[in-house]
């Protein structure tokens, strides 16, 4: 399952963005930040104590389903004046979640999580950005592990000068992409793929900002 | 004759080259470059000038060109690829055709998080090898990656560049990553630092088997050690690096104020064995922030006076 990958801001810039909004409706969601810990019951109830202990008034509180779908603002109308009255609502989900309200309420939103990545979950707890979305898969030629995604400099021809026994020269917790699609080539007898020159990437692959309509069937489904 | 430059035509020429290196200042003070040219000049064949090295901001790599240029000393222009997209690549490499930049080499650049800007966003889009291709299809095509042609005799007439890295792993590859940057074009290669001498000519003689080196001019690179320090701290803490024990100990066994005599020592050493390995067309010396000492190595090293052609 992929998740969207959040951390919370810091005090700082939370008390910035709230700086002269005192009456505050706060927002979680029970999906991707409940799992992660940065936007589920128990965040939003701490969230709600600090604020509470620096004079801002909680006009209520919820943990939605799932903050990105269209149903959102439906099952926020439930909560009509405690809404109504705040002045602005303080979301602790990702940005997907805190656009579709902002969207639906027409309401001042303050995102309290930065958005990180898109991450699958590779063990326990660990989440790891494994795909960008960039719209040119090269997938097929690196044994199925991907540089533009998993290199620093997103390189697409092989390793650059800076491994280091087997990781990468900025970060020697994180394994090199090349070292490891190196490896998964020799494993699979196809290390001639890594001999093969790659043109420059069409970044025109990847519409800025996405967009994608679902075919509409001659029948009307 | 692909750019017309003094490194090409020497190379052409079969005589064992010596490039040396200068990094302009982090200021706009064109006098740190041509001091450095008074110690480069008629000491080496042609200088690197580096481009934001370590991803610190410092003159263009450009500009340091240009005014070592105008000190009688033969520019080769780095340029990286972490800091421009291929529009601002091509119209620098037809600018820098323009002004009278004969050699360039082409590379990936460090990462930023190295550098004095670590928050900066990259750019990377292109990589080295298609940099290389870029280069070349734009001298021998005239033609931009998109397609466009400029009228002939006015394509950028530039000697290739690029670095490699025997020495990174995975060693096995790093031969191919050769043939590829061959492949994409390129008529020089200058090396990581090498102290590793065996590994170093493993390395070539595998290129040698390949036919490799007939294909390409192979410069080894080589920084001397100024001390003890020095060479724990690139053994242990510089990525791709392979300082053996044996350097250690060769400077371990002098006194201190003896050690970057005996560091010029070695490197006359490694001189000598480069000379004798098959492939090995000359030596890139990278004495970083230590030029003054350039005329002192190239006279010790016995490659007085420079050949002209």
């Amino acid at each position: 399952m992929i998740r969207s990958i959040t951390k919370q801001k810091s005090e700082e810039e939370i008390d910035r963005l709230l700086d002269g909004l005192n009456r505050i409706f706060i927002v979680g969601c029970g999906t991707c930040v409940t799992l992660t810990q940065t936007g589920g019951e128990a965040q939003v109830e701490s969230m709600k104590e600090a604020l509470s202990n620096k004079g801002k008034l909680i006009t209520g509180q919820t943990v939605v389903p799932v903050a990105c779908d269209n149903l959102t603002g439906e099952i926020l109308e439930d909560f009509g004046s405690q809404i109504e009255q705040a002045d602005a609502m303080l979301i602790m989900t990702c940005a997907y979640g805190v656009q579709t309200m902002a969207n639906q309420l027409k309401k001042m939103v303050v995102p309290a999580l930065d958005t990180l990545f898109i991450g699958k979950e590779t063990s326990l707890g660990q989440f790891n950005e494994t795909c960008t979305q960039c719209g040119t898969c090269v997938l097929g030629e690196t044994g199925g592990i991907c540089p533009v995604t998993s290199c620093h400099k997103g390189l697409v021809n092989g390793p650059c000068g800076g491994t280091n026994n087997g990781k990468c020269e900025i970060d020697d917790a994180k394994d090199c992409a090349w070292t490891m699609i190196y490896n998964r080539l020799k494993d699979l007898g196809r290390l001639e793929a890594m001999r093969k020159y790659q043109q420059p990437r069409n970044h025109q692959g990847e519409p800025s900002p996405g967009k994608f309509n679902v075919p509409v069937m001659e029948n009307g489904l | 004759m692909k750019s017309g430059s003094n490194l090409e035509k020497l190379l052409n020429a079969g005589e064992f080259v010596i490039t040396g290196e200068c990094g302009p200042p982090r200021s706009a003070d064109a006098s740190v470059v041509r001091e450095k040219a008074k110690y480069l000049k008629g000491y080496v064949d042609s200088v690197n000038v580096t481009d934001n090295q370590t991803s610190v901001v410092r003159m263009s790599s450009l500009a340091g060109s240009l005014i070592l240029q105008e000190e009688g000393v033969e520019a080769n222009m780095q340029m990286v690829c972490r800091d421009r997209n291929r529009i601002a690549i091509q119209s620098d490499v037809l600018g820098a055709t323009a002004l009278g930049i004969r050699n360039m080499l082409c590379l990936s650049g460090d990462h930023q998080k190295f550098g004095d800007h670590p928050e900066a966003k990259n750019v990377f889009d292109l990589d080295s090898i298609q940099l290389i291709q870029t280069v070349k299809m734009m001298r021998d095509e005239g033609k931009l990656i998109s397609g466009q042609e400029m009228a002939e005799g006015t394509e950028p007439r530039l000697f290739i560049g690029a670095a490699v890295n025997p020495f990174a792993d995975p060693f096995e590859y790093r031969v191919y990553r050769l043939a590829k940057k061959i492949a994409a074009g390129v008529d020089f290669v200058q090396t990581q630092c090498i102290y590793n001498m065996d590994k170093f000519k493993e390395y070539m003689k595998q290129a040698h088997d390949m036919g490799l080196t007939e294909k390409v001019h192979v410069l080894a690179g080589i920084t001397p050690m100024k001390s003890l320090g020095m060479a724990r701290y690139m053994q242990k803490s510089v990525p791709g690096m392979d300082v053996p024990d044996e350097i250690i100990n060769r400077l371990k066994g002098v006194e201190k104020g003896g050690q970057s005599k005996e560091g010029i020592n070695i490197l006359l050493d490694q001189i000598q064995i480069l000379k004798e390995i098959p492939g090995v067309a000359g030596v890139h010396l990278m004495a970083i922030e230590w030029e003054e000492r350039v005329p002192e190595i190239v006279e010790a090293a016995g490659l007085l006076p420079r050949p002209t052609v």
